[in-house]
């Protein structure tokens, strides 16, 4: 393959073709199904590898950039590219959605539609951290709703109507502000320079001089409002646990893996390029949600009698982390919060993975109706408490590096804020060792004691992730070293558009003039 | 082979037992017993075996302050860091007394674990739990050391619950995870203040970089800092989690106590001294922490009536002197009194789990008495191990600890000084009161009836019932000040353990005896005196005390220790007549309730989770945000739907149907767009 194959395209295209493929199957041969969407998702995986690999490193700017008019009338275009913020979420996205289908073996009540459903979400998700045209972002972004929409209210639990409406209303409410902004961003630029264009890159070197502090405030709260309820940032969570609680495995995987980064995604992709001005002087209060999130999320979740429920509430409090780490706006923060974008979805990943396990052979999710299940499971207990430990940011684990740094870059502008985010690490060691401890230890109730250990294919799906994440917080340097570059451009961008300054000691080694350990 | 090669190759050191952690952990059951426990201790013995190579090739470098980069771990804008580490005086003193220690803890435990069936899981938890450590001492910046520091955690928090089956000890190890993790709290924001102001992590430019920060900067790390050492080292108000640490298998609570984990606290404040020395305040605290710690756990000792517990809470004293010492910038003087320390508390450990083992699992001093006729060896090296402690010389923690003293009293800090003297005559009672109850006296483990079971908190185990059964017969929970005495399942004569546990024990004790000679306090022999001169040479001298002051502490100190062995002997040396009823307890009447439930604060704060904090959390969950958040969204819902009675026949009411029109919408949002395109 040569580097003008069109590699983006092949990695939003394959998932659709195979959804296309599989509507074509007869609904009588499962099997087929099956083979079609580890095919697609297999290949998509094998792209963005290709991708990766032929990542430049050390480079700000988008790579793989594809451009193609597609409304001439409107100025919308196809224009996909990938930066060092984008491009682990897209390999997450793809690596989720192969681990996700593996651990949807237990699906055989309308496994075509459901397959459908996947492989589009899958597609339209590709297409939210791929396109860098605003029509287009938004496109997929509300693409997203329909096939995530059908596998909650399709596939779920008990309450699964009502989760996957309010899901759906509480997005849609948000995705109308933030089509009101693309639209107003657009037709100002167009006032200026009688052109219309949804072009991400235009518009970035536009909106900053371009747009009024007034009207660029406002802006950002068009945007804000929308991604906060992605995220989701407190008060606007309540749609998370339900949603969580109630989606199948796979889609809970993918809603706390790969969703809720949308949110955190838009605002560094979007917010910070096109309002620098506003996200500094409004960070200040992304700041007080985030932080709000890290404690509020933990406390909440340390409570909930339903594991699955504790496990989505601790993703509030984890994206708590990543909301200060980008709002911190110096290189470690926005590092540490792409990076634990990343291993939240790792860390969740498996944790959901492996709750889906408990509810293949029970039917449950109450924490009460379990106990001593280590004793009974060995290897599901020890990868149940592996999950656990690198949830919480054991050091070794992916999930510490990104906290770490995520607090670090925030201690450096705000202090309060990174100490009051610093307990939060000690809140996620009661939530989940309190439910590990009710879950696992003890000794196994009868019930408990009849279940059968993790088997193969669940195996399959929870080691490549949790080995991810140690691989990442043993060397998280390979990593880092794709998305700083970008970070820094990002940053770069912010303070020459407003009379924000990160700390020296933030952007570079500080030499100081000392050698030798004792004197 | 150069010295300089040899230095290269000291992560030998953590990669041995790291090596041994993962093989067991994968294969420990398929290799069984005794094998696993063999490949355990050998790989920690090659561990200490290089320890042994790396100190010889130290000695002939200078300066004695080696660093060697492994890899880089990561770097982001101004923060570099590397996985790497440094071996100089202070990191090579603890990696000898860590790996030798708990090699032999690892060898004692082939025969205490025996039979377990998670044997060869155990051995891979150990192994990792001394690899912890020593990345941890030998880590060449705060954050590598926090990676051990964290990985220790996880070790106790794995070794603590190993028999999670019981909840007491699913429940201890949580709140030893959750407890040390307020110190952790406290030693990541001291990183980001460190980084803040320095500009990096590593502590070849930190640490001589200290003294250019403000004096209030340098308090600040300082005492963040030393919360963490305050839970890991288990001092007030910290200390909560490591008395109730005991419910592990014996082994863990001797690798906790001497070898890993409680002397992490001491470590990383003589390691990050030149902040304490750059903050006039930070030592002052330091030291009266120290001091009441000191003071309050030797109190508590003296009326507990488990035989881990008194250990424990003497541990948590011990360290008390040596958080003392550092307060008063005795920092020789801590190290020296860690690894004495190590050696005597690790034979007491083990020797409390040789008397367990051979009694069937009692742990209630009320019921032993003059095992010494049963298990000699144990008895012989357990009265070493007290005499060393309790401060008789020529013993190991004579020197050290009187040379804690006369430091305190150097630097003029009298306060601490008193605190430390009355501990050293408590340690004397308390330490004479444990060895006369079990080792001498009257034999009381037949006077009491024979109850299968104990006061557990689970219903007694049925030996038919294959998942329900205790891992081992020595499962027993420990026995907390005022139940009544546990009674006893012998089958027959408490016996002496096996030779593998009994060697490792007398090994030890040897070593608590002839300990002190490392750092004897005459001019040619102060040997870790010199040999950790070059780290602590920034720190400004105390005034030299005169030989004949320092004479006349000792005496005072020796004295006290002394009258309370004394006075221990009065009260026990016949053993107890009721089991019920404890002669020290009773004289102490209303103090001695007070001290045998740790003044209360434990319970306070087991009370107040329980209690208000658990309602507002409580409230937070179910009303805040079930009620009062959610609730409005419905809410908001509900009205949207009364409110628009007009459209009611376009509105069944049915959310399904809601969704359906928005799904509808969207898709011909999306047709009308993609019908532009070819507008």
């Amino acid at each position: 393959m040569s580097s003008s194959f069109p590699v983006l395209t092949a990695i939003i295209a394959t998932p659709f073709v195979g959804a296309l493929v599989v509507a074509l199957i007869p609904k009588q041969r499962p099997e087929l199904v099956r083979a079609v969407g580890f095919a697609a998702t297999a290949a998509t995986v094998g792209f963005t590898g290709w991708m990766l690999w032929h990542f430049k490193t050390g480079t700000a700017g988008m790579q793989f950039v594809e451009r193609q008019p597609w409304i001439k009338s409107l100025g919308v275009q196809y224009l996909l590219g990938v930066d060092g913020i984008s491009v682990f979420m897209v390999a997450l996205t793809a690596l989720l959605f192969f681990v996700g289908l593996i651990a949807s073996g237990s699906i055989t009540e309308r496994l075509k539609g459901y397959t459908i459903a996947m492989l589009t979400l899958e597609a339209a998700l590709m297409g939210v951290f791929l396109g860098l045209d605003l029509i287009l972002f938004f496109v997929f972004f509300e693409i997203v709703l329909v096939p995530m929409y059908f596998v909650i209210a399709g596939w779920g639990h008990d309450r699964r109507q009502y989760a996957a409406v309010k899901f759906f209303l509480f997005t849609m409410a948000g995705s109308a502000f933030l089509l009101v902004g693309i639209l107003t961003v657009a037709f100002l630029h167009q006032g200026d320079h009688h052109r219309l264009t949804f072009d991400l890159g235009t518009l970035t070197n536009w909106a900053p001089d371009g747009l009024s502090t007034g009207t660029s405030r406002w802006l950002f709260m068009a945007f804000f409002v929308a991604f906060a309820v992605k995220v989701p940032l407190f008060p606007l969570h309540t749609w998370l646990p339900d949603a969580h609680t109630e989606a199948p495995t796979a889609g809970s995987v993918i809603l706390a893996g790969v969703l809720l980064k949308m949110g955190t995604y838009g605002f560094l992709r979007f917010s910070l390029t096109l309002f620098p001005k506003a996200s500094v002087d409004l960070a200040p209060l992304l700041l007080v949600l985030g932080t709000i999130g890290i404690i509020y999320g933990a406390i909440v979740a340390a409570m909930q009698p339903n594991l699955k429920r504790v496990i989505a509430y601790s993703s509030i409090a984890h994206l708590g982390f990543v909301v200060i780490g980008v709002f911190s706006l110096t290189t470690q923060g926005l590092d540490g919060g792409v990076f634990t974008m990343i291993s939240h979805g790792l860390t969740t990943g498996v944790l959901f993975l492996l709750v889906g396990v408990l509810y293949d052979r029970r039917h449950t999710y109450d924490i009460a109706a379990f106990r001593g299940l280590w004793r009974v499971a060995p290897i599901l207990g020890g990868l149940f408490c592996a999950a656990a430990f690198a949830s919480i940011g054991l050091p070794g684990f992916s999930g510490f590096i990104g906290e770490f740094l995520a607090l670090l870059g925030t201690f450096l502008v705000h202090r309060p804020y990174a100490v009051i985010g610093a307990a939060g690490v000690i809140l996620a060691a009661v939530y989940l060792l309190w439910a590990f401890q009710r879950v696992f230890m003890g000794r196994p109730d009868e019930a408990t004691a009849a279940m059968p250990e993790i088997n193969a294919r669940e195996l399959l799906a929870v080691v490549p992730l949790l080995g991810i994440s140690l691989f990442l917080g043993m060397w998280p340097k390979p990593a880092l070293d794709r998305i700083e570059p970008s970070v820094k451009a990002l940053i770069q961008h912010v303070e020459n558009n407003s009379n924000y300054r990160q700390p020296d000691v933030a952007k570079r080694v500080v030499r100081r003039a000392i050698a030798g350990v004792h004197k | 082979m150069s010295s300089r090669d040899a230095l290269d190759l000291v992560w030998l050191v953590p990669a041995f037992p790291i090596a041994g952690a993962i093989f067991l952990l994968f294969f420990g059951k398929r290799i069984g017993e005794p094998k696993a426990g063999w490949i355990g201790s050998g790989l920690l013995a090659c561990s200490f075996v290089w320890s042994v190579v790396t100190f010889f090739a130290l000695r002939d470098v200078t300066p004695r302050a080696h660093v060697r980069n492994v890899f880089d771990w990561f770097v982001s804008g101004g923060l570099s860091v590397k996985v790497g580490f440094l071996v100089d005086p202070l990191s090579v003193t603890w990696i000898l007394f860590v790996t030798g220690v708990a090699t032999l803890i690892h060898v004692f435990a082939i025969g205490y674990m025996h039979g377990d069936r998670r044997f060869g899981r155990f051995f891979a938890y150990m192994n990792l739990f001394v690899a912890s450590m020593l990345v941890l001492v030998l880590g060449s910046s705060f954050l590598v050391t926090f990676l051990g520091w964290e990985g220790v955690g996880l070790c106790s928090y794995l070794l603590v619950g190993f028999w999670f089956e019981r909840n007491a000890a699913a429940t201890a190890s949580k709140k030893a995870f959750i407890t040390t993790r307020v110190g952790d709290f406290g030693f990541m924001v001291a990183m980001f203040l460190i980084f803040a102001k320095l500009g990096s992590l590593d502590y070849s430019t930190t640490l001589p970089g200290a003294h250019t920060l403000a004096n209030g900067t340098a308090t600040a790390i300082a005492l963040l800092l030393f919360l963490g050492a305050i839970g890991k080292s288990a001092q007030f108000p910290l200390h909560v989690w490591l008395p109730d640490a005991m419910e592990g298998p014996t082994p863990v609570s001797a690798l906790i106590h001497a070898a890993t984990m409680v002397t992490a606290g001491v470590f990383i404040v003589a390691r990050a001294h030149p902040f304490f020395e750059a903050s006039g305040a930070a030592g002052e605290w330091v030291a009266w922490i120290g001091g009441f710690t000191a003071l309050a756990a030797a109190t508590v000792a003296l009326v507990q009536p488990d035989i881990k517990r008194v250990l424990a809470y003497s541990t948590i004293s011990q360290i008390g002197y040596m958080i003392l010492a550092l307060g008063v910038k005795a920092y020789a003087a801590a190290v020296f009194m860690v690894v004495t320390h190590a050696f005597f508390k690790a034979t007491l450990f083990l020797g409390a789990g040789s008397v367990i083992h051979g009694s069937g699992g009692v742990q209630d001093m009320r019921v032993m008495g003059r095992l010494r006729k049963y298990m000699p060896y144990t008895a012989g090296a357990f009265v070493v191990a007290w005499l060393a402690i309790a401060g008789v010389p020529p013993f190991s923690s004579f020197w050290s600890k009187d040379e804690i003293l006369t430091k305190a009293f150097d630097a003029h800090n009298y306060g601490v000084w008193i605190l430390g003297t009355v501990a050293a005559g408590l340690t004397g009672f308390y330490m004479a009161r444990e060895v006369y109850l079990v080792f001498f006296g009257n034999e009381r483990f037949r006077t009491v009836p024979v109850v299968a079971g104990g006061a557990d908190d689970e219903a007694p185990p049925d030996a038919n019932e294959p998942v329900g059964t205790p891992p081992t017969q020595f499962d027993t929970p420990t026995v907390s000040y005022g139940e009544p005495p546990r009674p006893v399942l012998l089958t027959g004569d408490p016996h002496e353990s096996p030779p593998v546990m009994v060697s490792a024990i007398l090994v030890l004790a040897l070593l608590a005896a002839i300990g002190g000679v490392l750092d004897l306090p005459f001019r040619s022999l102060e040997a870790l005196n010199k040999w950790l001169e070059p780290v602590f040479a920034d720190v400004k001298p105390v005034h030299p005390p005169s030989f004949l002051g320092a004479a006349a502490l000792s005496t005072l100190s020796v004295a006290l220790g002394v009258a309370g062995i004394l006075i221990a002997w009065a009260l026990y040396k016949d053993g107890l007549r009721d089991a019920s009823r404890d002669p020290a307890d009773e004289r102490l009447g209303r103090a001695g309730r007070i001290f045998g439930h740790a003044y209360y604060f434990d319970e306070g704060i087991a009370a107040a989770v329980s209690g208000p904090v658990r309602r507002a959390a409580d409230w937070l969950a179910f009303v805040v945000d079930a009620k009062i958040i959610d609730g409005a969204v419905n809410g908001i819902a509900t009205l949207v739907r009364k409110s628009s009675d007009q459209l009611r026949k376009v509105q069944s009411g049915l959310v399904r149907e809601y969704a359906l029109g928005i799904v509808i919408g969207v898709a011909l949002l999306l047709v009308w767009i993609v019908t532009r395109a070819w507008g």
